[in-house]
């Protein structure tokens, strides 16, 4: 009972919140966005928040470099990066092929 | 409605350009002068409406086939054409981002009709030429907005009709976070700073301008022009550009190869030396329309595709449409310069029929219009994580 009420206000469990550190880590310091990376909500659009294509291939390199993977081409647009939540798809993705 | 086919209009669009266009070209290079009568031509054809849905009583003509228009104005008048393109450039916006909004459903009907000529407020003083940041807002109060913009260049803004404007979606947005706005004739006023006296393309008629304007919210164009920007600002730029840049070029290279058959002829039995250096330019000019071409089956197969949209916005077009843009503009100086030097001091001569002195000026806004060097840097950060070059 207690389990599920945890989970339904955090939906996340501690490998999750690890990623989502990770993400908010390299976006506060990669993404120069106008709002706090560790407390934006994760559904933000990021490009409405500041984020550029410049910056947004630095938030690329800086996951790459964090998760040791290298994102595929399909993955290379616009949306995969556009909020927090996709972000951590993306992740998700690649490091369970791994 | 009898609508001509490809073929018919690209035939109907050389006959304007050898009959009214081309005959126009110098006067309106030598005056820099907007060319009214070759737009007048070519909106008796409306051929401004080319890419509105037929449903909405526009031609619905695709990527490829405008391309080609724009490599047949190119070959008459590189200032006609670039207004051609740059029109279609910012009617694509509205036609590809706009059509969910009744209201400028509304104004593409109408733009078939009366064929209004559209020009873009990109460029900003503070910014430059940097597209993809803002610094002007649009601020809405109510039912209306206010938009003020002061812009470094507009391209024939005093003979445009319209204008769509990129600005930041309010005034506390961050200034990659954009929108386009649509303002008619009678929303705004332009108070012109500075000239557009220039080495070419002249015609243009780009000097700088102060816009104010006030209009309804509808002409908001719905979305972010980030995502406009990617699937159809820049590739129809680059596209359209690529395609007057290819007519100026092949023009350049017909002329040389006159000169070198009228040569041929009196001499037969011996190749002039000449010609050596004309199949070293008609060399470059396949390339460059192998680019061309390739690029435009690309753009319309992915305008067809369902998920084009999303495919436009990868790393990997946005690299190739860059490629492009950069190659066309600096093979065009090649080929143009190439093709002087076939035919010597008579290319030099501004009056003599081989002239290339207006195509070789024009030819060197092209590098410029968008500097390579800031296309190139910007392929440089998109290859430190694309992997398939």
């Amino acid at each position: 009972m207690e389990l599920s009420f945890r989970f339904a206000t955090r939906p996340t469990n501690s490998y999750q919140m690890t990623i989502d550190d990770s993400i908010r880590k390299v976006l506060k310091d990669h993404a120069n966005l106008s709002v706090d990376a560790l407390t934006v909500a994760e559904d933000a659009d990021l490009y409405k928040n500041g984020m550029t294509s410049q910056t947004g291939v630095n938030v690329m390199l800086a996951l790459e470099g964090a998760f040791d993977f290298e994102f595929p081409d399909t993955m290379l647009n616009r949306s995969v990066f556009q909020t927090i939540a996709n972000i951590r798809a993306a992740v998700q993705k690649l490091t369970e092929k791994n | 409605m009898g609508m001509m086919e490809l073929p018919d209009l690209l035939e109907r669009v050389r006959q304007i350009g050898e009959e009214i266009i081309g005959p126009n070209a110098a006067d309106v290079d030598g005056q820099g002068r907007f060319p009214t009568e070759g737009i007048e031509a070519l909106k008796k054809e409306k051929l401004l409406s080319a890419l509105v849905p037929v449903d909405l009583g526009g031609m619905e003509m695709t990527i490829d086939d405008l391309t080609k228009i724009c490599t047949v104005l190119g070959k008459y008048c590189s200032s006609t054409a670039m207004i051609f393109a740059m029109h279609h450039i910012q009617l694509a916006c509205v036609v590809r981002h706009g059509l969910s909004s009744p209201m400028l459903r509304t104004y593409l009907a109408e733009l078939v009709e009366k064929q209004f000529l559209i020009a873009s407020v990109t460029s900003e003083v503070g910014i430059g030429g940097d597209t993809r940041s803002s610094l002007c807002a649009v601020e809405v109060d109510g039912p209306r907005f206010v938009l003020n913009k002061d812009s470094t260049a507009i391209s024939y803004g005093a003979h445009a009709d319209d204008l769509v404007v990129t600005c930041r979606r309010n005034k506390d947005a961050a200034s990659s976070d954009q929108v386009m706005v649509l303002l008619k004739k009678g929303d705004y006023t332009l108070e012109q700073v500075g000239s557009w006296d220039t080495l070419g393309m002249r015609g243009t008629c780009s000097p700088g301008f102060k816009l104010r304007s006030t209009g309804p919210v509808e002409q908001i164009i719905p979305g972010a022009y980030g995502d406009a920007s990617s699937q159809t600002m820049v590739p129809f730029s680059h596209m359209l550009w690529g395609g007057l840049w290819l007519g100026i070029s092949s023009a350049a290279v017909n002329k040389a190869a006159a000169f070198v058959r009228k040569a041929a002829r009196r001499t037969p039995g011996q190749v002039p030396p000449m010609a050596l250096r004309l199949a070293e330019v008609s060399n470059k000019l396949q390339s460059m329309r192998a680019n061309v071409n390739d690029m435009a089956n690309e753009c319309a197969a992915l305008q067809r595709s369902p998920d084009g949209n999303e495919a436009m916005l990868s790393m990997g077009f946005a690299l190739r449409m860059n490629n492009l843009k950069i190659y066309c503009s600096s093979i065009m100086v090649e080929i143009v310069h190439d093709s002087m030097l076939v035919c010597g001091i008579l290319a030099y001569k501004n009056d003599s029929e081989y002239s290339l002195g207006r195509q070789l000026r024009d030819a060197h806004s092209a590098a410029l219009m968008v500097a390579n060097d800031r296309i190139y840097a910007k392929n440089a950060s998109l290859l430190l994580v694309h992997k398939d070059v």
